[in-house]
């Protein structure tokens, strides 16, 4: 037996990562409450330089390496990308609600970079053992981080919850993997794909799928395996539901994409009727529910969840053309949700959560400024153009009905009108009610920044989305 | 000279800057200076659609000034405009009612009024662009997006029910246009582009034709609307403010049937043979049984809101009798006449249902109620409006002299070429019509000065005077002269015909 040493440079931003994180740990315990910004911005220096790490050496071509458990190719590079842009984002927008709540500690910094790290993984992740090394690290900071509030009842309930249900699922889907390799004898994604078609027992695989896509359904939150969106969401504190709501999506893809594309394509069409039923049951619920929701955190996160059902149909054609339509879907939805989150710490301030529907009551009055900003970003996720969210829309819905499924596109149609109507609430209340509240807004210039800039990315990529799309595309097709 | 200017990106895009920088000035400075600004950028863009008029081709069916530029390649999208002589008068027409709805908007808007012209102009922009997209996608982008302005313009500044209205409004457009969605891009798929001029020239089975009939009809029957989705209407007008109402009436109406021309008859004509029965049905019942329901309208706005309903009622008529007209007389001239009526038919409406919405408004603003019967013997009172009140009445009632006869004359005219009762049941819109219009009229206009609220009311300003006698110029004009419109829209109609009776089986 002759040892190889892995190509270790091309995980590099991982190594990154972890260095960083670690590095942070310990400097927190050296700053005093008064220097705390400090982590904070070594925690942002951090996100930035994996950026550029990642940018410089941005793939072409796909790489295996530490045995073929891990791989580099450009739709991973593109996620991580994204991953740090968008929890640069989260950390921005947390500082202000976490120095307002005296929660502006290192732990979230920290731990919100093992998040990170782990989500990484779980992109690069070509073995099951990799994948859920990945996701554990992943999951194991998000429960920390929804109790990081510890005397809050709600957030320690929604923290014991998450966890529970989180434990059942990675149960799950440990199992569904231990079939799939005592049918197929191997971790390895690549030789589990070329198993598939020799497998004589092909009930035990789509046992093993079944059970894996049990699991996989529950991270992304599909109906109907979504029962702790709407906890965890609603008990955390905001900025760590707008952590949980980002980011975590990405990786919750890539996992789908690695098992079900690189893995398991030739249980194509079994899986594919999973995911129609996951899909239409998480738009039809996810849709309706909202409606009935006064908690705006509550109704975000039935909208995430009838917009995974969306996400789904782009995976479930089983085409190149539209996985890129579905990875386009999940960088469009992380931007909007980023802005919906960050409009409900903008709208917070000290002692005050501002996640009452009626907290945004004459928001025009107020702040004509971000009242606009939150306007592009409700239309966006009703999906009116000519704002992102609707060319997002528009590609997955292309590309059902080029798979010949126009009964699937019109169910979706119908459940985005059932949709418009309570993201017009939101908007009916920003615009037609009378203000209450007149206390001006309160945060700082980094954040109105941020939030300017967030929002007019939705638009602006929104009357140009050509690039975007193209560079989906050329991340699934290429490599 | 203008020949190798981007006009229809200009008319298009001039009004949605002049959008943005309302918006920007009426935060920093006073509101009369964001009021100058709209009024500046209305006018630009109604000059500037001019040319359109006097540098266009009547000789051609071709489509002119077009732009064309890829947008989103990954998509195969292109930035395609250009105006045939069907889309150029309705272009018009939008850059016309934009500077009169921002005139009319002037010292009635007191809320927040720099949001209100923005809204408006952002609203021409973008329906200038619907009625100028050559390119499906862009047409849906256009379609949509002209949404937004309108129902923050309802919801903002409209009446106590707004919220209802509005949500209702915006609810119904959507259902219906997220069906053509998935037919457009069906289109894209199997034709290969998004162009609708490659629309035109891809064959379907007549099965499919059907299906991408009804998509295309859910979307337009509700913007136009035809009975029975047009329950919206009456809510949204009623409630919306003023200058809400005229542009509802006098464009977005006319959207709808607009895209029965660009999409349904040429893309699907053997659908549309297929379901005339159908479609005429529902252009007779919008015309007889409506015309009934506003008779007993008590609210002026529901009443010239159903009024409009059953006046568009005439348009699609006009479009849906063609068949009828080629199978009885073997010749397209009645069905070009029934066509080029129905056009004409929807850009007087857009004068006349703008102006009479205008007439209540200035009624409205003074005594702060729509109700007939809050009304009585204005014409004591107030003279000059009067004149024009009844002056548009008549036009809305079809009477000749006025824009209103002309449509409505060529469509009957032509009904009758296609079956006797058809133009019997289009007829009945002359007593119907007159009869609700002139009916309200005596009731608010004549008689006895009603009550002391009515005694006290001031005859128009020269404001008001201003916009009224420039639709009144408007209504005689087309009324006695309506050649030049005919004239324009002569080749593209007969175009049309030619793409409606070739199979495309």
């Amino acid at each position: 037996m002759n040892f190889e040493v892995p190509n270790m440079m091309l995980a590099l931003p991982e190594m990154f990562i972890l260095t960083m994180a670690c590095i942070i740990l310990v400097f927190d315990l050296f700053v005093s409450d008064n220097n705390r910004v400090l982590t904070y911005g070594l925690a942002q220096l951090t996100l930035v330089g994996a950026f550029f790490l990642t940018l410089a050496d941005y793939s072409t071509v796909t790489q295996f390496t530490f045995n073929n458990s891990f791989i580099r190719d450009p739709m991973s590079d593109l996620m991580k990308i994204c991953i740090y842009l968008a929890a640069f984002v989260v950390f921005l927008y947390a500082k202000d609600y976490l120095r307002q709540n005296k929660m502006f500690k290192g732990e979230f910094f920290v731990l919100g970079l093992f998040g990170v790290l782990g989500m990484m993984v779980m992109v690069s992740a070509h073995s099951l053992l990799t994948i859920y090394l990945g996701l554990e690290l992943l999951s194991l900071t998000l429960y920390a981080m929804v109790a990081l509030k510890r005397d809050s009842m709600m957030a320690s309930e929604a923290a014991m919850k998450y966890f529970v249900l989180g434990a059942i699922a990675s149960g799950m889907l440990l199992y569904g993997m231990s079939m799939l390799y005592g049918v197929t004898g191997t971790l390895d994604l690549a030789e589990i794909s070329q198993q598939v078609p020799q497998v004589k027992d092909q009930i035990l695989l789509v046992f093993g799928l079944v059970f894996l896509m049990v699991g996989v359904a529950f991270k992304l939150g599909a109906v109907p395996f979504h029962m702790w969106i709407p906890d965890v969401y609603h008990g955390a504190p905001t900025a760590v539901t707008l952590y949980i709501s980002s980011a975590p999506k990405i990786a919750a893809f890539a996992m789908l994409m690695r098992l079900l594309v690189d893995g398991l394509y030739g249980l194509h069409e079994q899986w594919q009727g999973i995911l129609i039923i996951l899909a239409v049951l998480s738009m039809g619920i996810g849709n309706i529910v909202a409606i009935a929701q006064t908690n705006i955190k509550r109704m975000f996160a039935y909208s995430a969840i009838s917009h995974i059902g969306f996400l789904l149909l782009g995976v479930l054609t089983g085409t190149e053309s539209g996985f890129a339509a579905s990875l386009f879907y999940v960088l469009t939805y992380v931007l909007m949700s980023l802005g919906g989150f960050g409009m409900i710490i903008l709208l917070s301030r000290e002692g005050f959560e501002a996640d009452k529907l009626t907290d945004f009551t004459g928001l025009n009055e107020r702040s004509p400024w971000y009242a606009l900003m939150m306007l592009i970003l409700i239309f966006s996720m009703a999906g009116v153009p000519p704002f992102l969210g609707f060319w997002a829309k528009l590609s997955v819905l292309k590309e059902v009905i080029a798979s010949d499924m126009v009964w699937l596109a019109v169910t979706a149609v119908v459940f985005s009108i059932i949709g418009a109507f309570y993201y017009l609430r939101i908007i009916k209340i920003m615009y037609f009610d009378k203000a209450e509240d007149s206390s001006p807004l309160v945060c700082s210039v980094d954040m109105r920044a941020m939030i300017t800039t967030n929002g007019l990315l939705v638009l602006v990529i929104g009357l140009f989305p050509g690039d975007l799309m193209a560079l989906c595309l050329s991340a699934i097709t290429t490599g | 000279m203008f020949s190798d200017w981007p006009l229809l990106s200009l008319v298009i895009w001039i009004p949605v800057l002049g959008g943005i920088v309302v918006l920007v000035a009426g935060s920093y400075t006073n509101s009369a200076t964001a009021r100058i600004i709209a009024l500046l950028f209305s006018i630009i863009t109604f000059v500037l659609s001019i040319p359109l008029y006097t540098d266009f081709n009547t000789a051609t069916a071709a489509m002119q000034f077009t732009e064309l530029s890829p947008w989103i390649t990954a998509f195969k999208i292109n930035y395609h405009l250009g105006i045939d002589g069907i889309s150029m008068p309705l272009i018009i027409l939008t850059t016309f009612m934009t500077v009169i709805v921002v005139i009319a908007g002037w010292e009635v808007i007191q809320d927040r009024p720099a949001q209100y012209m923005a809204a408006f102009l952002i609203m021409a922009g973008l329906m200038n662009g619907v009625f100028a997209a050559l390119d499906a996608a862009l047409f849906y982008v256009f379609w949509e997006a002209m949404l937004i302005p309108m129902f923050i313009a309802i919801g903002v500044w409209g009446g106590p029910r707004r919220v209802y209205a509005t949500i209702k409004f915006f609810l119904y457009t959507f259902f219906g246009s997220v069906f053509m969605l998935i037919a457009l891009l069906y289109l894209r798929l199997e034709s290969g582009s998004f162009s609708i001029l490659d629309f035109h020239a891809f064959k379907m089975d007549l099965d499919v034709q059907i299906l991408i009939f009804i998509a295309f009809l859910l979307a337009f029957a509700v913007k136009v609307p035809m009975w029975p989705v047009h329950t919206w209407l009456p809510d949204a007008h009623v409630e919306a403010p003023t200058g809400g109402s005229v542009i509802l009436a006098a464009i977005m109406l006319k959207l709808g049937a607009y895209g029965f021309l660009r999409f349904s008859l040429p893309i699907t004509p053997d659908a549309s043979h297929h379901l005339d029965w159908l479609m005429i049905s529902l252009s007779l019942i919008a015309v007889v049984y409506i015309g009934f329901v506003a008779l007993v309208q008590q609210d002026m706005k529901k009443l010239i809101a159903y009024s409009s309903i059953s006046h568009m009622g005439f348009v699609t008529l006009g479009f849906f009798i063609a068949w009828n007209i080629l199978d009885n007389t073997g010749k397209l001239d009645g069905a070009a006449m029934g066509m080029q009526g129905a056009i004409v038919q929807m850009i007087s409406h857009g004068f006349i249902s703008g102006a009479m919405f205008l007439v209540v408004g200035v009624m409205y603003d003074r005594l702060h109620s729509r109700e007939i019967s809050a009304y009585g013997g204005v014409v004591n009172t107030m003279p000059k409006f009067a004149a024009f009140a009844v002056l548009f009445a008549m036009a809305n009632a079809g009477l000749p002299g006025t824009s209103g006869f002309v449509g409505e004359f060529m469509v009957i005219l032509s009904a009758f070429k296609a079956n006797f009762w058809f133009a019997f049941l289009a007829g009945t819109t002359l007593i119907l019509g007159a009869a609700y219009t002139l009916w309200m009229v005596k009731r608010v206009i004549f008689g006895d000065v009603k009550n002391e609220n009515v005694a006290k009311l001031q005859d128009i300003n020269n404001r008001e005077f201003l916009f009224l006698s420039i639709l009144a110029v408007m209504v005689l004009l087309f009324g006695v002269w309506p050649a030049p419109l005919i004239e324009v829209m002569d080749a593209s109609v007969a175009n049309l015909l030619q793409h409606m009776m070739q199979s495309k089986l």
